[in-house]
């Protein structure tokens, strides 16, 4: 059973979202990570970007597959982790903390509400088994 | 294996297990206008003793003419040895083998091309190779615009230098995604572009396509131009003919940091002429660009014991695993020309290659001064540096020059007004090692003739003043 934060909210694809004021901290969750096996690559936004949620915004590389990171709120990039970039395997290890993708500025925080809590986001988890 | 067809009991019951009455209902979404009944010009078959007396004749109708063209196809002595290991059964494929790491031998072929294409073009890594020229650089130009993440406009200079078949190309395969190709035009003095006009704020650029040399012959101002493209946040795609870089400058030196993408046709390699090919396109880049850059990779390991062995490598982009978001859904690779390639310049050797192009370097000034040297030819750049391939200009009809040459046993060179309306009469001729002087004095010889008997019918029928 993967681990999933009760103080996070999830998109359907696979992605946390951590909100502080109007800027939100976004990664892609344990049970993602997991899914993927040890990453390889890491592609993210550059800062200044706008993002837009559902939309594709950042590229996860495992030796199987690279996978498209979709953004789960809309706004401005205003940080990426480098380190990840640097050290793509810091993602499977500490995928809510020191492996977090990038942080936006929210240009519409209604979105929010639209995404999963941790017990809705276990629920989807469990039917990929 | 041998090939079983259906017996028509076989299709009968498939057609049953599917409901449906008949192979043709299968079709009926066609509309009935666009198929075809009958197929009216296909003849009777002929016995195999019938088809080779065919093909004998037709061969022979060819005949065996000196060639001087190039334009982006080059006649070269291509040893014995090379298609005959190449046509071992071990290798006789035209694919990657499925299951690849099965066949360490080919892997092994490839992973010394890429070696080899990479140390050619001065670039850090290679892929398997494309399917054509025209093509490597349509994908090298897709490559650029997901590579340079700094540019935000999917802007593209294109030099009209570049192959007129290549532009059309990349009409053709890039046309559609939302690409901007923008055309630069050559100075009609020196046959480049000319670098001295690059203006200061070209506003956002994708990618700047430097030909090298260029459609003819020439060679561009690689350093200024690719300087300039990365001070304006432009990638930059040479687009090269590999046997060149055996005398020139690699891409990966051009200016400071040298070219980001090398692409263009192996087919100088290794690869006889044929029309349609299969010829073969190699690409190559810097390493920070090798995730988005499209086909296949392969790579050196070792197994469990620390042999070495080669691997199929960074595949997570590949259409078997992204489809519709791999880096390309059209790269497949030539394995058969790149083993015949990777061997003819495993033959030649680095000095061998050098000799080579140097060869036809001296034979295209030699012929193209022998050709200068006639009433009504002339050469149309005077001066700069050029590669293997020259422009002359005719004072007469060129197509009709080129119809008595050929009479004559003779391939004139490429017409080039088909292309480029401003250069009419206007011939790209080339010779390559294979010319020999009595071949190109015979060209000289035969020239001169047509020149002067096409001037001499016509001052007869001037006038005739009292």
């Amino acid at each position: 059973m993967s681990n999933i934060p009760d103080n996070l909210k999830y998109s359907k694809s696979h992605e946390w979202v951590s909100v502080d004021g109007d800027t939100a901290k976004i990664g892609i969750s344990d049970h993602a990570q997991d899914l993927l096996g040890d990453l390889v690559f890491i592609e993210l936004p550059e800062v200044g970007d706008g993002v837009t949620a559902a939309q594709e915004c950042a590229v996860v590389e495992s030796v199987k597959a690279a996978s498209d990171v979709y953004s789960p709120v809309s706004g401005e990039v205003v940080a990426i982790n480098e380190a990840v970039v640097d050290s793509p395997e810091i993602v499977n290890q500490d995928p809510y903390g020191n492996g977090w993708l990038y942080s936006v500025k929210l240009s519409d925080s209604s979105e929010l509400d639209a995404l999963l809590s941790a017990d809705d986001y276990s629920g989807v988890a469990n039917e990929d088994h | 294996m041998p090939f079983v067809p259906h017996t028509d009991a076989d299709v009968r019951a498939m057609l049953d297990a599917i409901g449906v009455a008949s192979i043709d209902d299968l079709f009926d979404e066609i509309p009935e206008t666009l198929r075809i009944q009958q197929l009216d010009h296909v003849p009777e078959g002929l016995s195999e003793m019938d088809v080779a007396r065919v093909m004998h004749a037709r061969a022979s109708e060819d005949g065996q003419p000196l060639n001087f063209i190039g334009a982006g196809a080059y006649e070269h002595h291509i040893p014995a040895a090379v298609w005959e290991i190449t046509t071992r059964g071990e290798f006789y494929s035209a694919y990657t083998p499925y299951q690849a790491e099965a066949s360490q031998g080919t892997l092994q072929l490839l992973y010394e091309f890429q070696t080899m294409m990479a140390s050619l073009t001065g670039m850090e890594v290679a892929n398997a190779s494309l399917y054509d020229g025209g093509s490597s650089l349509a994908e090298s130009i897709l490559m650029a615009v997901r590579a340079n993440r700094k540019s935000k406009s999917k802007r593209i200079l294109l030099p009209r230098t570049v192959h007129p078949h290549y532009r059309q190309t990349i009409t053709a395969l890039v046309g559609n995604q939302g690409i901007q190709i923008e055309e630069l035009d050559y100075d009609a003095e020196t046959g480049c572009f000319d670098a001295t006009s690059l203006p200061d704020e070209p506003g956002d650029i994708a990618a700047l396509v430097i030909p090298y040399p260029n459609f003819f012959g020439r060679i561009e101002d690689v350093n200024t131009l690719t300087d300039w493209a990365h001070a304006h946040g432009a990638l930059v795609i040479g687009v090269v003919n590999p046997l060149a870089l055996a005398l020139l400058v690699p891409p990966g030196e051009w200016g400071e940091t040298g070219a980001d993408i090398v692409c263009g046709e192996g087919q100088p390699l290794g690869i006889p002429l044929s029309s349609g090919g299969p010829y073969y396109g190699l690409m190559t880049c810097k390493q920070v660009f090798v995730r988005q850059m499209p086909g296949r990779i392969v790579g050196r390991t070792v197994d469990l014991d620390g042999k070495p062995g080669y691997s199929l490598t960074l595949q997570a982009r590949e259409q078997h695993i992204r489809r519709s978001k791999a880096t390309s859904n059209i790269c497949t690779n030539q394995g058969l020309m790149v083993t015949a390639s990777t061997i003819h310049m495993a033959l030649l050797g680095a000095e061998g290659l050098r000799r080579v192009a140097l060869a036809c370097h001296q034979n295209t000034r030699k012929l193209l001064s022998m050709l200068t040297q006639i009433e009504g030819v002339e050469a149309v750049y005077a001066s700069g540096n050029a590669f293997h391939e020259a422009v002359i200009r005719l004072q007469a009809p060129v197509d009709d020059v080129l119809r008595a040459l050929a009479a004559d046993n003779v391939i004139g060179g490429y017409s080039l007004q088909q292309h480029y309306p401003e250069m009419e009469n206007c011939l790209l001729i080339c010779a390559t090692e294979m010319r020999s002087e009595a071949d190109m004095q015979a060209y000289a010889d035969k020239l001169a003739r047509i020149m002067e008997m096409r001037r001499t019918p016509a001052q007869t029928a001037q006038p005739k003043t009292a």
